[in-house]
């Protein structure tokens, strides 16, 4: 085989597992702590797009330089997905705490289909473009041609993050305490650790994250619509679920395992079925190893 | 919001009026008048209703009114079968419509059934006039495999492709295009297929798809689709420095590609109807629309128009609505219209009508002559 | 205390105008660079969000008072309209004559959005088995539709075979796929039941999609046979008077059945299971076999319903099985009331019949529908009309005597 064109497919797969392992980590934060997947997060990857359109639009008329709309973009797409999120999750998921497991999973997708239709009724159903945020970087010129610079800015960014993220969850007291909870949140709170505090820091820290993936993939691709979610979301999801949810290396590792494996699958089978191909992992890692790549067994106590 | 209750106040009138007075000629107008696809089928209401008046306004045809039944489909097969019912129950022994392939592919047996004649100004899917199972379907529109061919001839013959790569984004219309192009290249024998393969709409990325078509080494590439995922994709291959010409479809013929794709969308080819507004007929028709509704016409305006006049001129010749009687002139008369000069083949296409090449240069669409 | 309540609510208002500013207030159009103000809109969710936040508040506190009702045991067991056997006699019996002789008083159209009126009751009717009965929360049942819609329009394609014929394959089949999907899934918990068969249907209609040799890809099939009647020719007002009455009959059966099974051994065995599986096993329960049943029991209603569909299409393609159909399904199953079959036609008649009479509401209907689903579990989690387990009373003598 072409040693060259594997090295291309690599690339084009790190990139596209970066931006999954990047909304992954919001998924797996919050089933780690409440045992809830979070359907509505894909819509918030979608929402962080729009936002950063919108800001890019008002500061593109006023004439701001490029790198200072994106980093502008992606930090108010930041703020806002964060409030997004903090919010969905006293409305729909807070009142439910107590009740069975059924009834926030309904909620959740309720979430899902409420945030799709806000974005059609309040901005369009159709394909907005979106502007290319992400300067020419001149180092990366001679080898553009298969990997150009948003490709570069979508990883680099994606690693400084999650190793960012890991850092806060080992040293800070917040991540000691999302860690205690995620552990028992009945002993965490006997302890004096706030669960709603950190229920709400968990989909605080997730939204911003699928935020910045959500303007940076926009701003890759050119376009977004309402919908953009969905995809994006199962896929994220995915990989949570590939690198065992609940753990965050394992949404990593996933994220990456999953863009490559979507890569390779193009380049060396087809296009057509890309999708199928990521539902049939999703469907067989869940039945013959739900607990993932990192995950460890866990055993139900009765 | 306005328009869709004016429409259904006027379709409620129409319904009621023709309860009283039996005496008229009733034209069915079908396709998508709400919902996502609304943009679509409304200008072909509009046509309706702009000659439906002249002619009513000159006395009729025969004597006879016409009156328009207007129904919406909203693109879907599931409401397009209740529609063609609705119609058919109505008395309308003509329709116009339906808009989209699918639709019209439920509602046709109906119509089969009835002998009512229909002629579509949008829908587009080869089978519909090449099966010949649906002999009371005309249409005012090419076919895609028209404009596969022309795409394909182009390539071939104007570009001198000799490896190309034929992309798809699944849909109806895209995968269609792209296996017709499949077909003619194949047939041609001149260049070959490199590679074949369906794109996913809304994916994050397409940079994997992009790298085979390096890795084919492909000269040219046809792209079936709209021209979303076209911008996407034109963009994405200049990003990775491939030097291909790129050629498409109808879809992709909108302005709106050239404003997302910006300068990358230099040099592109996109087939699309022929130029006709050099055409007297067609001034004066969308003359007509800005006088009646005040704006400019919208898609698919010309071949509405087209249609309504083909259908008016059926009946009027034939002296009644009898189907055979009314598909015999279809098929012998010209009649100008606003698309040019045609008359209907035995499949139900219309001779005279069809698809040029254009190039984006400029930031504009240029005819390639 | 009505100035805190004010203060409380200005304060969620002016929250919200703060969050939804961008996406509600600007709309931008980076080709051309114009932005589009709209402060009108950003008026209207602060009121907007004002108000509800004060109905939300009180409806919150209500909530707390009635389950602390309930847990004192206060107000147990009213007794409702629903569970009088002579009310939903007299009302199934009212609503039979009224369905047998409505063909034939309204146009065409009207039995037209009744037939599929009826079809969603069947689907709602079908997922109520396995998300209401069993509790096992199940995303993509319109696999399962399609299922049963393409059998009918492949095999009358290419072998020509009648509706009659494959309608018993096509639930079937469904039944079967069910089965088969339930297998390996069964020992999974239910969120992650939830994301495998949301998976599953998305392969079928992907596969559908793609394998266009078999299946015409995204162009669907077209042509399929109406259901005959003994070799008559039919008018299509006729045929569709036929179907109408062919889905009737289907809808009455699925009830039926359906009401039949909730009281049975099957039934009850999965109403335990969905309360508690270790107890339920501990008490000799076959749990894989209950639950296999009920994927198979909840299925086979998908296909029928699907066979009838393209019978009255007769043209289908893949885009009538998206994700957005399970869940309008699952809505209806939600809204009306998980476990309970009234509810399910209540709620049908809520998610189909209401926006096709009311199209200047179009727009909102998802919106609409979507919020209802996440306040119906924070407030009624148990639908418009709750299910009711069937009450045992146990008639013992002595106990009476002994007692008081």
């Amino acid at each position: 085989m072409d040693v060259q064109y594997f090295f291309e497919l690599f690339l084009s797969g790190l990139t596209r597992g970066s931006i999954y392992a990047l909304i992954a980590i919001g998924y797996t934060m919050v089933y780690g702590i409440i045992e809830l997947i979070n359907f509505a997060h894909g819509e918030i990857y979608m929402i962080g797009a729009f936002t950063g359109l919108i800001v890019a639009g008002i500061l593109g008329t006023m004439g701001f330089p490029l790198p200072a709309i994106l980093v502008l973009a992606v930090l108010v797409s930041m703020i806002y997905c964060a409030g997004y999120g903090y919010t969905i999750e006293k409305i729909a998921y807070k009142p439910l705490r107590q009740a069975g497991r059924l009834s926030p999973l309904i909620s959740a997708i309720g979430m899902s289909l409420f945030l799709q239709n806000y974005v059609i009724l309040v901005q369009t159903s159709d394909f907005v473009p979106f502007p290319s945020l992400i300067p020419e970087f001149a180092f990366l010129e001679p080898i553009a041609h298969i990997f150009a610079s948003s490709d570069f800015l979508i990883v680099v960014v994606s690693a400084v993050l999650m190793a960012g993220l890991t850092l806060f969850i080992k040293y800070t007291k917040m991540g000691k305490a999302m860690r205690a909870t995620a552990q028992n949140r009945k002993m965490a709170m006997l302890l004096g650790i706030d669960a709603d505090r950190v229920i709400s820091v968990t989909f605080i820290i997730g939204s911003a994250l699928a935020a910045v993936g959500g303007v940076l993939i926009a701003s890759h691709v050119g376009m977004v619509n309402f919908a953009i979610g969905f995809l994006a979301g199962i896929k994220a999801f995915t990989a949570a679920v590939l690198g065992g949810i609940g753990s965050l290396p394992g949404a990593m590792l996933g994220g990456l395992f999953l863009g490559l494996s979507e890569s390779f699958g193009a380049g060396y089978i087809s296009s057509d079925y890309e999708d199928v191909f990521a539902f049939s992992l999703l469907v067989i890692f869940l039945i013959f190893r739900p607990s993932g790549i990192m995950g460890k067994a866990k055993v139900e106590k009765v | 919001m306005k328009g869709k209750i004016s429409s259904f106040v006027v379709a409620v009138c129409l319904a009621f009026a023709g309860a009283a007075s039996a005496d008229t000629i009733k034209i069915g107008v079908a396709g998508a008048h709400t919902g996502d696809l609304a943009s679509y089928g409304l200008p072909t209401v509009n046509a309706a209703k702009i000659v439906a008046k002249q002619v009513n306004d000159k006395g009729g045809i025969n004597g006879k009114q016409i009156e328009l039944v207007v129904q919406d489909d909203q693109c879907k097969p599931e409401l397009a079968t209740n529609v063609a019912t609705k119609l058919v129950s109505d008395g309308a022994k003509v329709v116009i419509g339906h808009i989209c392939s699918g639709a019209t592919k439920a509602a046709l047996p109906i119509y089969t059934e009835a002998k009512v004649m229909v002629i579509s100004p949008s829908a587009t899917n080869p089978e519909l006039t090449q099966s010949g199972q649906y002999p009371t379907f005309f249409r005012t529109i090419a076919s895609d495999d028209a404009q596969a061919k022309l795409g394909v001839d182009f390539a071939v013959g104007k570009l001198g492709a000799k490896k190309i790569a034929v992309l798809h984004d699944k849909g109806d219309y895209g995968k269609g295009y792209a296996e017709f192009a499949k077909k003619f290249i194949e047939e041609g024998g001149k260049a070959q297929v490199v590679l074949f393969e369906g794109i996913t709409p809304g994916a994050v990325d397409y940079s994997a798809v992009v790298q085979k078509i390096r890795q084919s080494g492909a000269d040219t590439v046809m792209f079936g689709g709209y021209h979303p995922e076209a911008s996407k994709l034109v963009s994405q291959i200049k990003k990775k420095r491939i030097d291909v010409h790129f050629i498409s479809d109808d879809g992709v013929k909108d302005d709106t590609f050239i404003k997302v794709a910006g300068k990358d969308a230099e040099g592109v080819y996109a087939s699309g109807p022929k130029d006709v507004s050099g055409l007297a007929l067609n001034k004066e028709a969308i003359e007509a629309h800005k006088a009646m509704f005040g704006t400019d016409p919208g898609a698919f305006f010309d071949s509405a128009y087209a249609a309504m006049l083909a259908a008016v001129n059926a009946v009027a010749k034939a002296g009644s609505t009898d189907f055979d009687a009314m598909a015999k002139v279809m098929r012998s008369d010209l009649v100008e219209t606003p698309v040019g000069t045609i008359k209907f083949d035995t499949r139900g296409d219309a001779e005279g009508v069809g698809f040029s090449m254009y190039q984006v240069q400029n930031g504009k669409y240029v005819e390639m002559k | 205390m009505v100035a805190r309540e004010f203060f409380k609510s200005l304060g969620v208002s002016l929250w919200f105008m703060v969050l939804t500013f961008p996406l509600v207030a600007v709309r931008v159009n980076t080709i051309e660079n114009t932005i589009q103000w709209r402060w009108a809109n950003l008026a209207i969710v602060g009121v907007g969000a004002f108000v509800l936040s004060a109905v939300w508040r009180w409806a919150l506190v209500r909530r707390e008072t009635m389950l602390a009702n309930a847990a004192s045991g206060a107000g147990e067991r009213s007794v409702r309209v629903w569970d009088s056997p002579v009310v939903t006699r007299t009302l199934g019996a009212a609503l039979l004559v009224v369905f047998m002789g409505i063909p034939w008083l309204v146009s065409t159209y009207q039995t037209n959005i009744l037939i599929s009126f009826f079809l969603y009751v069947m689907l709602g009717i079908g997922l109520n088995i396995v998300v209401g009965v069993a509790g096992l929360l199940f995303l993509g049942y319109a696999a399962f539709y399609a299922i049963g819609a393409y059998a009918y329009a492949l095999l009358n394609h290419y072998f020509g075979w009648g509706f009659w014929t494959v309608l018993p394959m096509g639930g079937v089949l469904a039944a079967v796929a069910g089965v088969l999907l339930a297998f390996p899934v069964l020992r999974l918990r239910g969120d992650y039941l939830a994301i495998v068969t949301l998976g599953f249907g998305e392969i079928v209609r992907l596969v559908l999609e793609n394998w266009s040799d078999l299946t015409g890809g995204p162009s669907g099939i077209s042509n399929i046979d109406r259901p005959g009647f003994f070799g008559q020719e039919m008018t299509v007002a006729g045929t569709n008077i036929y179907i109408y009455y062919i889905v009737f009959v289907a809808v009455l059966v699925t009830f039926v059945v359906a009401e039949r099974l909730k009281d049975s051994r099957v039934g009850r065995a999965l109403q335990a299971l969905r309360e508690d599986e270790i107890a339920c096993e501990a008490m000799g329960i076959d749990r894989v076999g209950v639950k296999l049943m009920a994927f198979g029991l909840g299925t086979a209603w998908a296909g029928f319903a699907g066979v009838i569909f393209a019978a009255k299409t007769t043209f289908i393609n893949p885009a009538s099985f998206t994700f957005f159909e399970s869940a309008i399904i699952l809505s209806i199953v939600v809204l009306g009331g998980m476990g309970s079959n009234w509810g399910v036609i209540l709620g049908a008649a809520f998610l189909v019949l209401l926006p096709e009479y009311m199209r200047a509401f179009s727009e909102y209907r998802m919106i609409l529908f979507a919020a209802a689903m996440v306040l119906m579990m924070v407030f009624r989690p148990q639908g418009m009309i709750p299910a009711r387990s069937k009450q045992y009373r146990i008639v013992d003598r002595e106990l009476e005597l002994s007692g008081e």
